[in-house]
């Protein structure tokens, strides 16, 4: 006879309170077909990896939430309180274009999770004659007033401000922050998620991951150590660092170089993470002299260190690792969907059926677009 | 007497009461343990010893059979990063493909990978003595295949892929031990301290068994593996980094 035991009693997971090793989990996935997807199935790929984070910062964004105010930039702030800092983030908004409408996110208090903060939600259509010099005033406009407000309002931070998107962040463990905000009550044609282990920087509501601007959101696992250059560089071209870590950066190099320089994704990730020169003196002559510009122009948007990054935007998502790959990345394809993620389980609790699962090459990008 | 083979349905279980029944059954004097739909269950069999089989249903999380010490772990699916991490003895035998670190700082026993390992494969491998780990590669491996190797084999057979391994940095750091590759291996793809050397009809015969073994594991025939087409990665000095960290 065969003894049967079930597993059903441990489906609640004990939380790990002793981590020896460091590391962040992610996972990303898009429906090139835009078909829309509620966050049940993210929440439990991220909660399984629990074990990569510390329960101080995890955080979920998806595009195609917010149809009823699809053309409205969709602006998520924490604020400290609904006074001051709301008064002046009012008075700025209105300065700068029309809040079409606003509210408090809906959130559910969770034994485990402690509300730092209050999510708030605008949307909002700038006034575009207000912006020159640029071929996109409107993401000019809402740039400039989030870089505004998060250097100079106190007390609040605006921590997603793209179209028809949202990003849902908190100080907690992957189910806890997922049950604070509800996720399943949102549905996303693609999903990034993030657990943190914050190691350089405390874990506080605005480090937890994903990063956005505008259109950008970034999840991240590993660690910048070009930051200081990267950021100093950004900075000379007026994104304004304000989240105390590094992945940050990122969002702002990704709206850099893909929105204002007109880059793809697939060409900023040959200037983040571009080849060896020994490997680019080994290639057709065309592209060694389209490689060797990219270095030479884009050398101070070069990221060392170790990193495994999936950036989303409206029309699609990338994923990449570092050069010499030291973080997890797996890619997983299942008819119209793509996932990028830090483990193979975690896809395969979201998708089951999932039909290829592979190990992009590093510095390779990874990349699942939207077919119209 | 008979012990019958313990079967634990595995679906939503976390590693620590998996692993409590499993060391407990190994004390009951259980010789078989079948776990099924296994996903994500990191550390299945750490620090494990004695003599049984686990049959893995599903994709076990990282670090399968850490520091194991004796039992046979075979994997019927894909493995996560780290299977065999500084294992002592046994056999680790996976149907599918490994993530990163395959094999890391492993002391003794096998790992058999049908498919592809990630980055970093046997890194820091070692060996003393009797104890010489082998880790054995069906398809191919990216970079860094036995970076800081101090001891043991790794094989690559390279099934579908040519050449077998393409990505850079291989032996990167090696100071002991020998990696073997099917085919011929490009000179840019070594890594810094690491020499290649030809591959004789005496490192046939030594490897030999280690071919057949894993073609029985999986079911594939070994006359095609058993001839001199392979190359061979050794230190090309005991202290690669002599220069680099300290003076004499």
């Amino acid at each position: 006879m065969v003894k049967f035991i079930s597993g059903k009693y441990y489906l609640i997971a004990p939380k790990p309170n002793i981590i020896v090793i460091n590391m962040c989990g992610i996972i990303g996935v898009i429906d090139r077909t835009m078909s829309r997807m509620d966050g049940s199935s993210i929440k439990e790929a991220l909660s399984l990896m629990d074990e990569r984070g510390s329960g101080e910062g995890a955080g979920y964004v998806a595009y195609g939430i917010y149809p009823d105010y699809a053309d409205c930039y969709a602006i998520h702030v924490f604020f400290d309180n609904l006074l001051e800092p709301k008064t002046r983030v009012d008075e700025i908004l209105k300065q700068w274009g029309r809040v079409v409408y606003q509210e408090e996110i809906p959130t559910y208090e969770q034994p485990d999770l402690k509300r730092e903060h209050i999510p708030w939600r605008y949307f909002f259509k700038p006034y575009t004659d207000l912006m020159v010099g640029t071929k996109n005033p409107d993401d000019d406009n809402v740039k400039r007033l989030v870089m505004n407000i998060n250097a100079n309002v106190e007390g609040a931070l605006i921590f997603s401000s793209g179209k028809d998107l949202g990003v849902f962040k908190a100080s907690g463990w992957p189910e806890d922050v997922a049950n604070f905000y509800r996720i399943e009550d949102y549905k996303g044609y693609i999903w990034l998620a993030h657990n943190r282990y914050p190691t350089n920087t405390s874990g506080w509501w605005g480090g937890a991951h994903p990063f956005n601007l505008l259109d950008w959101s970034v999840v991240h696992n590993g660690e910048i150590t070009s930051y200081g250059t990267n950021r100093r560089y950004v900075e000379g071209h007026g994104y304004q660092c304000t989240m105390l870590t590094d992945t940050e950066v990122v969002a702002y190099l990704f709206d850099l170089l893909g929105r204002r320089h007109g880059l793809t994704s697939e060409m900023v990730v040959e200037a983040l993470a571009p080849p060896f020169w020994d490997e680019i003196d080994e290639m057709p002559e065309k592209q060694q002299e389209l490689m060797r510009a990219i270095r030479l122009t884009y050398g101070p948007a070069l990221m060392n260190g170790p990193f495994a990054i999936v950036v989303a935007t409206n029309d699609g998502i990338v994923g990449f690792s570092d050069r010499i790959k030291l973080r997890p990345l797996v890619a997983g394809e299942n008819g119209s969907r793509l996932y990028i993620s830090s483990e193979e389980a975690a896809i395969r609790t979201m998708d089951p059926d999932v039909e290829t699962i592979y190990m992009p090459r590093a510095g390779e990008p990874v990349v699942g677009r939207v077919v119209e | 007497m008979q012990v019958e083979p313990l079967v634990i349905d595995v679906k939503g279980m976390h590693y620590t009461p998996l692993n409590k029944q499993i060391r407990a059954a190994v004390a009951s004097g259980v010789r078989e343990i079948v776990l099924n739909n296994v996903l994500g269950q990191r550390f299945i069999a750490n620090g494990l010893r004695g003599d049984v089989r686990i049959t893995v249903n599903g994709v076990p999380g990282g670090d399968l059979g850490m520091f194991m010490s004796g039992p046979e772990c075979e994997v019927f699916g894909d493995a996560e990063h780290a299977p065999g991490n500084t294992m002592d003895s046994g056999t680790l035998v996976i149907h599918g493909s490994a993530g990163d670190a395959v094999a890391h700082s492993m002391r003794g026993g096998s790992v058999f990978v049908k498919g592809n390992i990630g980055y970093r494969g046997g890194i820091h491998m070692k060996e003393y003595e009797d104890k010489r780990p082998i880790l054995a590669i069906g398809g191919t491996s990216h970079a860094f295949l036995g970076e800081y190797m101090a001891g043991g084999l790794i094989l690559v057979l390279g099934i579908g892929h040519d050449p077998a391994v393409r990505d850079r940095g291989i032996g990167s750091g090696i100071h002991g031990g020998e990696i073997v590759i099917r085919g011929d291996v490009s000179e840019r793809l070594l890594g810094v301290g690491a020499m290649k050397v030809e591959f004789t009809e005496e490192d046939l015969e030594r490897i030999s068994p280690v071919i057949k073994e894993f073609c029985e594991r999986f079911d594939l025939d070994p006359s095609k593996f058993l001839d001199t087409h392979y190359c061979r990665i050794v230190p090309s000095s005991s202290r690669p980094f002599a220069g680099k960290y300290t003076w004499e």
